[in-house]
């Protein structure tokens, strides 16, 4: 399984991201997280499902209570995306600026 | 130093803005787009096709030292306006990724600088986030790492 692209899959869902939201701040049980939205609770149970196979989500068991909490750690691989992207272009967009100002004092030779 | 290149790419939209400032006047960095052989040394890629107007199409293709294609793109071009703007799509090969639609918008800024916006929409978020992941994937950037040892050996 490629469980990189399946966290990104997982973000792209609205509600799912909602969730995550949600339990940023706290861990939260299965019932105090759908009480925050109107579809129906196995709807919910399921996006929980998805977000705790990816690793998006943990759960911790306090007595009879399963509570999520947000993975920190896979959250911040997401965020991270981004910067390696910016470097790619960045380094391609340098490269372009050096053989162009080469190509320029050519010119001008 | 500040960050020359700047991407802004929000949670769950299927669009990403690339802009770029250079130290190049606008014609200079707009040939960097419209010139095949100069489009190879920078991209780090080998330009099979560039037809430069409505209508027109490309392709690009990287091969690693045994020939083997590691990297291969085509699109068409919907616009394309000298020092202003070039609209096209893009679409990897071998890919299990759909079509992309980019808008290239070239600005000059002052005599001897010029901006580059690049705007690409993807089909879904969930696309955008997986190219922008494949973008520095093995195979990208091994011929990117040959082509900078090509351009240090000719300095």
């Amino acid at each position: 399984m490629n469980l990189r692209r399946d966290v990104f899959q997982a973000i792209a869902d609205p509600t799912r991201r909602a969730i995550l939201l949600l339990v940023a701040s706290q861990g939260m049980t299965a019932g105090a997280i759908a009480a925050n939205f109107d579809t129906a609770r196995p709807t919910v149970s399921k996006h929980l499902q998805i977000l705790t196979e990816c690793e998006l989500l943990q759960q911790t068991q306090t007595g009879r209570e399963v509570y999520y909490h947000l993975n920190a750690k896979k959250m911040k691989a997401i965020a991270d995306f981004i910067e390696p992207f910016r470097a790619m272009w960045d380094d391609r967009f340098n490269k372009l600026e050096t053989i162009m100002k080469q190509y320029k004092s050519k010119k001008n030779q | 130093m500040e960050r020359k290149t700047k991407v802004n790419a929000e949670d769950g939209k299927q669009e990403v803005l690339i802009t770029r400032e250079f130290d190049l006047p606008l014609d200079l960095l707009f040939k960097a787009y419209a010139e095949p052989e100069i489009v190879e040394q920078w991209m780090g890629t080998k330009v099979l096709k560039l037809e430069n107007e409505k209508y027109g199409g490309w392709q690009f293709q990287t091969s690693d030292a045994k020939g083997n294609v590691v990297f291969e793109a085509t699109g068409c071009v919907h616009e394309f306006v000298p020092n202003q703007k070039i609209t096209r799509t893009f679409e990897m090969a071998n890919a299990p990724f759909p079509a992309q639609l980019e808008f290239l918008e070239f600005e000059s800024l002052t005599e001897d600088t010029s901006k580059l916006t690049m705007h690409i929409i993807y089909k879904s978020p969930a696309f955008r986030d997986q190219m922008m992941q494949m973008g520095f994937a093995p195979g990208l950037n091994m011929a990117h790492n040959r082509l900078q040892t090509i351009v240090s050996k000719l300095k």
